[in-house]
């Protein structure tokens, strides 16, 4: 795999047009990846699911270079029609189109940029991978004051020519002051065994509000992993909600870092996982200072063969004091060959906070089958219904209601 | 008075901080085969002992140190520390308790056990551990009558070795982790305790450990076997004497629970913590695992940690047999600079069978305390359940008290529950404490108490007292 990597990393850079010093930068992530290689099990953050095994058992050959310049046609039925939006469209990792019609020009500027320093210290193999051999990023910067008027949809779309890739994505989003964004994630594939490898940056100003959710929901074969680091400054407010369903593998990690005061963040979750998919939710969220909130509630619904987990940590700094955290995680498991696993945490070293976490996981509860079935239901109907107003719960924490909508429609609990 | 003061105040009053000056016997510095045949040598073991030693020594030479746990400590050189002493006394074993050497029974009178009293008082047979050798054991006459053997390792493999044979090392193998293999190669002594079928212990069984002479690292080694259908309940209290130099503890207890048995272990632990700048006192890094092998048997763990400058173990139950039940119970209270990483295991492999957690952590001044929990449900056990409590109590902002749980469930009719709190004492409470007339002190004692009630209810009578003492005083001068 190294000669690989290496072969690919030189053919990316002949193509691409950075400059010396970025090259540097990105030949010494490269080499921080070489050295530690996918991450593995004996990391206490991949003990669940280890995305190096994964990676071997389900890809051959893996290769890391993608030739960006063939330019993809764009099929224009795989938009939602049912909501007005703005876009930007990557198919096999490239950027086909950024589309953002409803908007005042003026409010919002979109920075070419390849300016590749990560400065949030990690030791996360998989984002040095993302740095080394992404190709160039973009930058979207939304001005002060301004609400973006129509929600912004990213589609991940891949197509039937990749295979075996490793696609490494990054955006970059810098909310000013006052400024608002509803982001959609969606992500569609007709293609198979490949790993994608997706960066977000997000730096909130003060009282900036983020709405980010994420849709893998269409069945595919191809393994994911979605890092979002998020900086929030003071009054700003952060929700995330992740649907995780479609694909054989996805991992979204979401990092959330409350640096100003009355800052919070918000982690809904669904995992909707059959047929060997295996998924997993990990978010850190870091209350640096006083006064600020967390809130995170992840459900699972496992079917055969199926395994998810979820890994949640909350970490309160000494100065952190009134610190409001919360984690919830529930599963239901209806079939003996699936499998939850939890490893919700808490770090704490304020005294003056209010933080607890709860996790409970189990099968369908009888009796209410038993009720429903004796109200005139058939078993399947019965089961239908509890899993639905199990997840129900989850989808009614997202404070969109447009969007709300259309993930009840998409999840097929509203007609 | 400001709390560095008091806390020096305190630590001046720590009864058990007196060392008595016995000659011992040492074996020569180090950790090789030779050490090894000295211990195995003067406690006159047969060869299967012996063998069972080196070739837990074998595999530890391939082992390193685990370094993933929340309380680093300076590195231990394994080569600088004495693996036997015993009090030369102790050379031929006394009778009786006249036989005792007398600076020994004033060194237990000291720590508030009269022997005898003791034995007398509360009906509850001691084995008195020193060092590493046990120096007496009471009340034989009266479980023998109920053929329970109730002795010190040594005299267990000597009197009872096909016992031992059978079941030392079954539940901790001499392949586990790094501590728990050392204590195999190295183990002294400890006690060993038989209940035979039917027999429900008629008395709590009792040992105190006393660690002394300094730089001896203390290896103990405990197992407990209830037959069928019997019932014993263990104590085990631990003090130790003042020490600049830290000190090793790495022991190693077993319980075995066959058919419908129940074994309940109970500890109070008040070791040496250090002093207020955290300087001194006990590494406590102890392998505790009971194994409930047959039907309906039931492990139940409880345990007041209160001492020692790092504790660092894991209590666990390994639920094999059908319908078999694992408990954990525990108080964790660090103060100045304590650490302590403490939790359990729960390891699900039989049909039906349930474990109930509940942890209470308490931190204080600058002490940093984890609780650390595994609930692992096989795929093959039907129909289990576990539920997990784990409440955490800041006194400052200068401690930490964190919750790292570890939820495995592969089977899809059992259930988990699993919940946490992270809090501190309110205001209002201590105002309306203190408007009845208590002092700040008293009233976080006890809010603290009530705090760890479901705990200490748990424990035997003659512990509860004790323990609810404890937990006052351990939090001295962290308030205000």
């Amino acid at each position: 795999m190294k000669e690989q990597l290496k072969i690919d990393f030189n053919k990316i850079q002949e193509v691409s047009n950075f400059s010396n010093r970025d090259i540097e930068i990105k030949k010494s992530y490269l080499n921080k990846f070489i050295e530690n290689g996918f991450p593995n099990r004996k990391q206490e953050n991949w003990k669940f699911l280890d995305i190096n095994q994964i990676i071997s058992n389900n890809i051959s050959d893996l290769s890391f270079y993608n030739d960006y310049s063939i330019e993809n046609k764009i099929d224009p039925s795989i938009f939602i029609d049912d909501l007005e939006h703005n876009k930007i469209i990557f198919i096999n990792g490239r950027v086909e189109k950024i589309d953002f019609s409803y908007e005042d020009k003026k409010q919002i500027e979109i920075i070419e940029d390849s300016y590749t320093i990560d400065k949030s210290e990690n030791n996360n193999s998989l984002i040095d991978l993302n740095i080394a051999l992404s190709n160039k990023h973009f930058k979207i910067l939304i001005k002060k004051d301004y609400s973006l008027k129509k929600p912004l949809i990213i589609y991940h779309l891949t197509n039937e020519k990749m295979k075996s890739k490793n696609i490494n994505l990054r955006l970059d989003f810098e909310l000013e002051q006052n400024s608002s964004l509803k982001l959609i994630d969606f992500f569609s594939d007709d293609s198979e065994k490949n790993f994608m490898n997706i960066f977000y940056n997000f730096n909130l100003d003060r009282d900036a509000i983020l709405k980010n959710y994420k849709i893998d929901k269409s069945l595919n074969k191809n393994l994911k992993y979605s890092f979002n680091n998020i900086n929030q400054k003071q009054n700003s407010i952060s929700e995330t909600f992740v649907f995780s369903a479609g694909s054989d593998y996805f991992k979204n990690e979401i990092n959330c870092n409350l640096k100003g005061e009355y800052s919070s963040a918000f982690i809904n979750g669904i995992f909707s996982l059959d047929d060997n998919k295996q998924h997993e939710i990990r978010t850190t969220i870091n209350h640096l200072v006083e006064n600020t909130k967390s809130y995170q509630l992840i459900k699972s619904v496992l079917g055969k063969n199926t395994k998810s987990a979820y890994q949640g940590r909350i970490y309160v700094d000494s100065k952190a004091q009134k610190t409001d955290g919360y984690q919830l995680s529930k599963a239901i498991l209806l079939d003996e060959t699936s499998e939850f696993n939890a490893k919700p945490e808490l770090e704490i070293y304020a005294d003056d906070v209010k933080c607890s976490h709860g996790s409970a996981s189990g099968s369908l509860d009888d009796n209410s089958i038993f009720y429903l079935m004796s109200r005139g239901l058939n078993y399947k109907q019965a089961k239908g219904l509890l899993i639905n107003g199990f997840l129900l719960d989850v989808i009614e924490k997202i404070t969109d209601g447009e969007i709300k909508d259309l993930l009840k429609k998409m999840i097929g609990l509203k007609k | 008075m400001d709390t560095r003061e008091k806390d020096i105040e305190n630590l001046k009053d720590y009864k058990y901080g007196f060392t008595t000056d016995i000659e011992n016997i040492k074996a020569p510095k180090g950790l090789n085969e030779n050490v090894i045949k000295f211990i195995s040598n003067i406690k006159k073991e047969p060869k299967w002992m012996l063998d069972f030693r080196l070739k837990a020594f074998e595999r530890f030479k391939l082992l390193k140190e685990p370094n993933w746990q929340k309380p680093k400590y300076p590195k231990i050189d394994y080569q600088d520390l004495y693996y036997y002493s015993a009090p030369k006394s102790m050379k031929d074993k006394p009778k009786s308790l006249d036989e005792l050497d007398p600076k020994l029974l004033e060194t237990y009178n000291k720590l508030g056990i009269p022997l005898q009293e003791q034995a007398r008082l509360n009906g509850i047979a001691v084995d008195a551990v020193f060092d590493s050798v046990s120096v007496a054991t009471t009340f034989k006459g009266e479980l023998t009558k109920h053929g329970i053997i109730f002795c010190s390792m040594s005299e267990a493999i000597q009197k009872h070795p096909d016992l031992v044979k059978k079941y030392l090392g079954k539940v901790i193998p001499t392949t586990d982790h790094f501590f728990a293999t050392l204590n195999s190669a190295v183990f002294t002594d400890g006690s060993f305790v038989y209940i035979p079928e039917g027999v429900k212990c008629p008395m709590e069984l009792s040992t105190y450990f006393r660690i002394n002479a300094s730089e001896t690292g203390q290896f103990e080694r405990t197992l407990i076997i209830a037959d069928k259908g019997s019932y014993v309940s263990y104590l085990e209290g631990c003090t130790a004497p003042m020490r600049d130099e830290n000190q090793l503890h790495a022991a190693n207890v077993e319980l075995i629970a066959l058919d419908d048995a129940e074994i309940k272990y109970s500890t109070v632990q008040n070791w040496y913590p250090g002093d207020e700048n955290g300087k001194g006192g006990i590494y406590n890094f102890v392998t505790k695992r009971g194994l409930c092998k047959g039907k309906n048997s039931k492990i139940s763990w409880t345990q007041v940690e209160t001492g020692s400058a790092i504790t660092w173990k894991y209590p666990s139950c390994i639920l094999k047999g059908d319908n078999s039940i694992g408990e954990f119970y525990s108080i964790a209270i660090t103060n100045n600079h304590q650490k302590a990483d403490t939790g359990t295991k729960m390891i699900h492999l039989g049909k039906n069978t349930k474990s109930k957690i509940i942890s209470k952590g308490i931190s204080a001044g600058f002490s940093d305390m984890t609780y650390r929990g595994l609930v692992d449900i096989n795929s093959k056990a039907k129909n289990s359940s576990n539920y997990t409590q784990c409440d955490s109590l800041l006194m400052g902002n200068k401690c930490g008290a964190h919750t790292v749980p570890y939820i495995k469930n592969k089977n899809f009719d059992s259930n988990v529950a699993h919940e946490a709190t992270t809090s501190k004492i309110s205001e209002e409470q201590l105002h309306y404490c203190q408007q009845r007339g208590l002092n700040p002190e008293e009233a976080v004692g006890l809010i603290v108490n009530g705090f760890c009630k479901e705990v200490l209810q748990q424990l035997p009578m003659e512990f509860a007292v004790e323990a609810q003492k404890l937990v006052g005083i351990s939090l001295e001068g962290s308030v205000g």
